[in-house]
């Protein structure tokens, strides 16, 4: 097997001394310090450096390519806009760096469901979106699946399917013949295969060459199963592959957290580059196995088995449940995990407006915690109210854990009534404190001089208690 | 590679590559690189003296397409630890001087939570249930299941354990809060003697949050109930800890070092206790923000605490707790919100399972809980993670055929 020792940490250093040094700019960095800087950071790409592009740099360009490329391959599925980029993980604790790549979302449809079923799921995939902190959370992917085993049934679906959407595809038959006719219908579109396994791996790694798919392997709980299959695919010349190791969610769901965790630990600790692939986990499984369990328990199931999926290292999940209250917790899960852990967690401590206030307008004070303060102006500029926003410096916490810790104090929230002139922007002296702090708004009066109107607990119920309270 | 090597000498080429093409069939599971190196140097030698021969086909196809599976083997990345977490125990039986009916321990771990391909659950994480001292208000979602018990901290604690499953009980003595009924820290002692007459759990004891009423109230419940082993939460570290960790120490209770998401907090924190209390006195509370709030701080601190204590640091090598019930503080969890994200009947406790179970596979051995289906899902999910049975894959592939 090839193994490797891990890639070591890069320093810019590394990258500077093979860089051919011209200072020339056209990649918009002052000098090639401080693009080498930036690519370590994974912030510029070596594509940019125009003058390593020639042929007399060839050779560094090259190493420097490998220097960088990620313990897990980055796989694109589909083509064009909508295509979908998975796996490229650099690291496999997000605070050693940062995830690239969030786990992309798949629902599926079948070749047996009416078309007015599958257009409706199709709809409802695409048409999903929820406004989070300043990001729009969406749906990524569509998972046709052979449940007749007939070609031209899924011929006809894949046909109806790519008609409708222009998400990018999985395609899901274990009868290569079947698979084929499906993907003659979008022989461009690059949708994943599921999958090779270890019996029709052959007729599989010769349709991902022909249509140049991606393709999954797939070797439930059978690790040596899955590696071979990597490898065979690989010298076949199958080059982007993704892996399904199982997922198992009864009392064998400690095989599926072990595969996935001794995979991902494999690719990045010890440089095996057979284990250096997209992850593919199957929550809808369950469905196939529910026994008489109550629908909404299946989905319920379903939810948490893909959050636990998203939290160890998967980089695609296909699901069967499209309601809202199983994919809302999981969008969010996924954009907490993959958020950059070096950016600040606070936002900068100052005096905000909303809407035009004037001198009798409220005045209402939040902590510098990043999601508090993005919550809070979320609910005053949708309720449309004049205010000001004294953004108090929490050290980065929220309210009620910020006042548990000490580390939002009246000395602070008084400090920033004197340091932001608020005195001289309003006639009043009323400032509404969220319902959080109220166990520190005596100390506020006595330090600051105002009086302390002690607002909601929750900033969506402002409005509501500007129209019931508020008299300047 | 060398056996290959030798055979560029050979005079007659032509056979020179119907031996190649043997070996290639015998060692179809050589490295990639390696068929490419000799692929090429196979290349010019078909150039130089095998042009013309007829039948013989560039053979440049051949290793590219294997006819068999070339067998690999995966071999589990298993890593060294420096030490193991800290093993708490919380509750006394009677037999230990307390009135338990069983004890509880926390922590143990020889690797980071549930890789059981290199160590065995050593005790599974427990679960705690919320109980109030009085009304408190509660989502909806919440609120349906225990507003019978509301006020009785008692008949709560006994719905708890008997009907919602809670391994321990965690009281929460808010009414000395003085911004609430402001009542005598002594006050409290009646509502914790009637919770261990109503169940035979182990117990936390929770205070309001205020420095110097908590202070109090662990200095009257520290002595009023001796060899207990409660689980005391929690100290911080605006309290002055020397009275209460020297009471905890003597009465044979047990701590939660509270700190608000800062490991180097959460290290000076246990530093000072250390004055006072044993390494198997002390449970962490690194704080936990709700999904959506803040739960990848929480989550990645909790995870790297957790790799630290292993990899050998004893300051962070503790067992952790999370206060899981602030997952309710997300607006998402209670918020009453357009069709499409309801009901949040289910999506209320959907919200503290999800918290739940990332922070579980960050390594909380403790989670402090609210909603029962909460509770049920974490206690199910933990219980098929230490059930030590294997997947069995010979059905697996069904689903993509399953008519759903």
């Amino acid at each position: 097997m090839s193994q490797k020792a891990a890639k070591k940490e890069l320093s810019p250093i590394d990258i500077y001394k093979l860089l051919p040094k011209t200072n020339c700019k056209e990649c918009n960095q002052e000098n090639c310090m401080a693009f080498a800087t930036k690519v370590v950071a994974r912030e510029a790409n070596i594509d940019q450096c125009t003058p390593l592009q020639k042929p007399e740099h060839t050779k560094n360009f090259n190493i420097l390519h490998d220097l960088l490329k990620p313990p897990v391959r980055e796989v694109t599925i589909g083509v064009g806009d909508k295509a979908c980029k998975v796996g490229g993980k650099l690291v496999m604790y997000r605070h050693e760096f940062t995830y690239f790549n969030p786990t992309a979302v798949a629902i599926d449809v079948t070749d047996e469901m009416t078309e007015a079923e599958i257009v409706s799921r199709i709809k409802s995939t695409e048409s999903f979106s929820y406004e989070y902190i300043g990001n729009t959370l969406k749906l990524d992917l569509i998972a046709v699946r052979s449940t007749s085993g007939n070609a031209d049934k899924f011929k006809n679906c894949v046909k109806k399917v790519s008609e409708t959407t222009n998400l990018p595809l999985i395609l899901c038959a274990l009868n290569s013949s079947v698979l084929e006719a499906g993907i003659m219908v979008i022989p461009k579109a690059r949708p994943l295969l599921y999958a090779a396994t270890l019996t029709n791996w052959k007729e599989m790694a010769e349709l991902a060459l022909m249509y140049n798919c991606p393709l999954v392997a797939s070797a439930p709980n059978d690790l040596n199963g899955l590696v071979t299959l990597a490898k065979t695919l690989q010298v076949y010349g199958v080059q982007d592959i993704v892996l399904d190791p199982g997922t198992f969610f009864n009392d064998d769901l400690s095989d599926t957290l072990n595969n996935f965790t001794m995979l991902r630990r494999a690719a990045t600790k010890v440089g095996n580059e057979l284990a250096g692939l997209p992850l593919l986990g199957l929550p809808l499984g369950i469905w196939a196995n529910k026994g008489d369990l109550a629908d909404d328990l299946v989905r319920w199931r379903e939810a948490y088995v893909a959050g636990m999926l998203i939290t160890r290292f998967t980089d695609i999940i296909i699901l069967h449940s499209t309601e809202g209250w199983v994919q809302l917790p999981n969008v969010i899960l996924r954009q907490n995990i993959y958020t950059d852990p070096r950016k600040p967690v606070a936002v900068a401590t100052e005096l905000k407006t909303f809407g035009t206030p004037n001198e009798t307008s409220p005045v209402f004070f939040t902590s510098n915690f990043a999601l508090t303060y993005y919550t809070v102006a979320a609910d005053l500029e949708s309720s449309k109210i004049n205010a000001y926003l004294l953004i108090v410096d929490a050290e980065g916490s929220a309210i009620d854990s910020g006042v548990a810790g000490r580390k939002l104090t009246a000395e602070k929230v008084a400090d920033a009534i004197k340091a932001t002139g608020i005195e001289n922007k309003v006639t009043h002296r009323k400032l509404i404190i969220p319902g959080k702090a109220s166990r520190i708004s005596g100390e506020i009066e006595e330090l600051s001089g105002w009086q302390v109107l002690v607002g909601p607990r929750d900033s969506s119920e402002i409005a509501k208690y500007l129209t019931d309270k508020w008299q300047p | 590679m060398s056996t290959l090597a030798t055979t560029k000498d050979d005079k007659n080429a032509g056979i020179e590559v119907t031996e190649l093409l043997a070996l290639l069939e015998k060692f179809q599971n050589l490295e990639l690189h390696d068929f490419q190196l000799e692929a090429k140097n196979l290349e010019l030698r078909v150039d130089g003296g095998v042009a013309g021969i007829p039948g013989l086909k560039f053979p440049r196809a051949i290793p590219t397409k294997p006819t068999a599976l070339l067998q690999q083997t995966f071999t589990p990345p298993i890593e060294k630890y420096s030490s193991d977490i800290v093993e708490v125990k919380l509750g006394a039986t009677k037999s230990e001087g307390g009135t338990r009916g069983r004890s509880l321990t926390l922590g143990g771990e020889k690797a980071p939570a549930f890789y059981t391909f290199e160590s065995p659950i050593i005790h599974k994480p427990v679960v705690t249930l919320d109980v109030f001292d009085m009304e408190v208000p509660l989502s909806k979602a919440v609120k349906m299941h225990v507003k019978e018990v509301m006020g009785d901290p008692a008949a709560w604690a006994k719905l708890a354990v008997e009907k919602f499953g809670a391994d321990m009980v965690t009281v929460h003595l808010i009414s000395i809060d003085p911004l609430l009924k402001d009542a005598p820290a002594k006050s409290t002692l009646k509502t914790i003697e009637d919770v261990l007459q109503a169940v035979d759990v182990p117990l936390v004891i929770g205070g309001c949050g205020d420095p110097e009423k908590d202070t109090a109230l662990f200095e009257e419940v520290s002595q009023a109930f001796p060899n207990e082993r409660f689980l005391l939460s929690s100290f911080t570290r605006d309290m002055n800890i020397e009275n209460i960790s020297k009471l905890a120490k003597k009465n044979n209770h047990a701590v939660l070092a509270f700190t608000p998401m800062d490991l180097n907090m959460a290290r000076e924190l246990n530093r000072k206790l250390y004055d006072y209390l044993g390494k198997e006195d002390i449970v962490m509370d690194l704080s936990t923000a709700a999904l959506g709030y803040g739960l990848d701080y929480a989550f990645t601190n909790m995870e790297r605490a957790r790799l630290s204590g292993l990899l050998g640091d004893g300051e962070l090598a503790h067992p952790m707790s999370s206060g899981t019930t602030n997952a309710w503080a997300a607006r998402e969890a209670w918020l009453k919100m357009d069709d499409k994200w309801e009901p949040r009947e289910l999506r209320g406790p959907l919200w503290e399972v999800t918290t739940a179970l990332t922070l579980l596979l960050s390594g909380v051995d403790i989670f402090m809980m609210i909603h029962p289906a909460a509770v049920k899902t974490l206690k199910d999910v933990i219980n098929n993670l230490s059930s030590g049975k294997k997947a069995d894959p010979s059905k697996y592939l069904d689903w993509v055929s399953a008519k759903i």
